[in-house]
């Protein structure tokens, strides 16, 4: 038990200080660690709690403290949301001083201009990974194509959930 | 900080959050917040209760996209930070995940329960499909701004294939990707 917290801990640290560009850059990777490496749960039931999540209100990343609670109940929620919240927290209240000390400094513009890219191809790649996951069958394909296309038209997220979840349920075609 | 006095004196005037203050304020946002609370975030901080100009909340944002984390987690960290030092910052930080939290785990017991019933099966699997066409809308959304930018373009289409096709481990990819793309976009794009 102590020995998967640890590894929890481990993972979610590392996924903190990586997420350049938002949560949903470190997608992919939590997938990876948590299917891949560790087996805790399978690729459709990480799209699952990352649905759910997804349901919540708040901040993007809810799937993080649904994860922990899946694969380790309480203890693993306050370890996966400490892990992760904590680390990228920490640094935002080190950095805040120095950000208003540097405020017209060229470089902060360089290096956030920089990264677009890199997040663009990491959001796209958990995009691809969570759809794949998903989205097996032509009805559940169906659905995605729609939402994405609601979601780009800026149609409010809780009704697109809505939707998915209304033509989920007439089973039709699952 | 090195504001001319006009602004200083505007800055003055405005009112100076609590801890309890700011736990209340951003465990509402929590709660209303969906897909994400920095629109809403901005309302609340700049329109509603004045605590930042809209130059504060823009510079604010800017340090938030710039550190890892999620926007909105590192903009309740910042504010918390900045009007209540450490301990405003998990005042603001605690309040915003403390209704969502609750909620997702409220969610996942009743996944969890009545996984094997077809009806629940069918309605998560709808949910799951919708949530990942709002991840193809928000690619499609970041992916935007780089439909003229071909290094750009090409540096994105890279990261994807490592990840998401190859599936590299993060920590060395962003190991190459990051000073790669900042040396890159910085040489060819101007």
């Amino acid at each position: 038990m102590s020995h998967v917290l640890l590894s929890l801990a481990l993972i979610f640290t590392q996924l903190s200080l990586l997420a350049f560009g938002g949560g949903n850059t470190i997608l992919p990777e939590m997938q990876r660690q948590v299917v891949e490496v560790h087996h805790w749960m399978t690729a459709q039931q990480f799209s699952a709690l990352f649905a759910l999540a997804q349901a919540a209100p708040g901040p993007n990343m809810m799937v993080v403290p649904l994860v922990g609670w899946h694969v380790a109940g309480l203890a693993g929620l306050l370890v996966t949301s400490l892990a992760k919240f904590g680390p990228s927290s920490v640094l935002t209240a080190a950095a805040l001083h120095a950000w208003e000390r540097f405020k017209d400094r060229p470089w902060r513009r360089i290096v956030q201009n920089g990264l677009v890219p890199v997040t663009a191809g990491l959001v796209s790649a958990s995009a691809a990974l969570i759809t794949e996951a998903s989205a097996r069958s032509v009805v559940l394909l169906f659905i995605a194509g729609v939402s994405a296309v609601l979601g780009v038209t800026r149609c409010h997220p809780l009704w697109i959930l809505v939707f998915g979840a209304v033509v989920g349920l007439t089973g039709f075609g699952q | 900080m090195s504001l001319p006095t006009a602004d200083a004196a505007l800055d003055d005037a405005r009112p100076v959050p609590t801890r309890v203050q700011l736990f209340l304020t951003f465990f509402l946002l929590g709660m209303i917040g969906f897909g994400g609370v920095l629109p809403l975030a901005r309302q609340m901080l700049v329109d509603r209760r004045r605590w930042l100009s809209d130059e504060d909340f823009v510079d604010l944002l800017g340090l938030c996209q710039f550190l890892p984390g999620g926007n909105g987690i590192n903009m309740s960290v910042a504010v918390g930070m900045k009007f209540g030092g450490p301990r405003g910052a998990v005042a603001a930080l605690g309040g915003l995940i403390a209704i969502p939290t609750a909620i997702v785990v409220g969610l996942g017991v009743i996944y969890d329960h009545y996984r094997n019933d077809p009806v629940v099966r069918h309605l998560f699997a709808g949910l799951a499909a919708a949530a990942a066409g709002l991840l193809i809308a928000m690619a499609l959304k970041v992916l935007q701004p780089l439909r003229r930018r071909p290094v750009g373009l090409a540096l994105a289409v890279s990261c994807f294939v490592a990840i998401a096709l190859l599936r590299t481990p993060l920590v060395p990819t962003m190991l190459v990707a990051a000073p790669l793309s900042v040396l890159a976009v910085r040489r060819f794009e101007r």
